[in-house]
């Protein structure tokens, strides 16, 4: 199974899109994945997260058929 | 407990009334009831604001407002939580959140209280957009306090 990749909020509109898809490989990690799916915008330190809906630092290794989500700063409440 | 997030406008008064009276904590059985409600304004940064968007991350938000209601300090001392946050869109004056917590002693509640609202500020999946007199704009951050 790909990793099922999606975008939120600001994120979302400035990528133009909600979701990318992509075949794992050994090792991968969260800023990998953000490096070969957007390799014109480096990942913004403001930048959140998630795999599996769980916040996780960019150094977590991802593995077939995870969901990764990166999002802006959160403005709940 | 229960956690909810509403795609339709909540009377917060109305759904705590029937939250105690349903299900809720046992009548007798707690001393206090800390609430907090979060209303639209209709200014922000010093523009008149029209209307607000809110979008957030199915699952996960669900999922990090029960882990946030876990993490309370003092968690035993909960006798219940209700936690209900809107999404989509929100004109000046309707609620946005409620946190209602209720204890055997007032201390419990109103830590948790403020414990859950700063916690769901800075790590509940939701995010503001804004439509201004001429325009649009997300909101990129939440305010201190």
């Amino acid at each position: 199974m790909p990793i099922r990749v999606r975008y939120f909020a600001s994120l979302r509109e400035r990528i133009g899109r909600s979701e990318d898809s992509l075949d794992a490989k050994p090792d991968l990690t969260v800023a990998e994945v953000w490096a070969t799916l957007q390799p014109d915008r480096p990942l913004d330190s403001n930048t959140l997260a998630a795999v599996n809906q769980e916040y996780v630092e960019s150094d977590r290794r991802v593995l077939d058929g995870d969901e990764v989500a990166f999002f802006p700063p959160v403005t709940g409440g | 407990m229960h956690i909810e997030v509403c795609e339709h406008p909540f009377n917060p008064w109305e759904r705590l009334a029937s939250f105690e009276s349903e299900k809720g904590p046992r009548p007798g059985g707690f001393g206090a009831t800390a609430t907090f409600v979060g209303t639209m304004r209709d200014f922000n940064e010093g523009d008149d604001v029209v209307s607000l968007t809110l979008e957030h991350y199915p699952g996960m938000t669900e999922r990090q407002l029960e882990r946030i209601v876990s993490e309370v300090d003092d968690r035993d001392g909960l006798l219940d939580v209700l936690v209900l946050h809107r999404v989509g869109q929100v004109v000046p004056g309707d609620p946005i959140v409620l946190v209602a917590v209720w204890s055997a002693h007032r201390a419990a509640a109103f830590t948790a209280c403020r414990q859950i609202m700063e916690a769901l500020k800075s790590s509940a999946p939701f995010w503001k957009k804004e439509e201004l007199k001429d325009g649009q704009r997300w909101v990129a951050q939440n305010t201190p306090g």
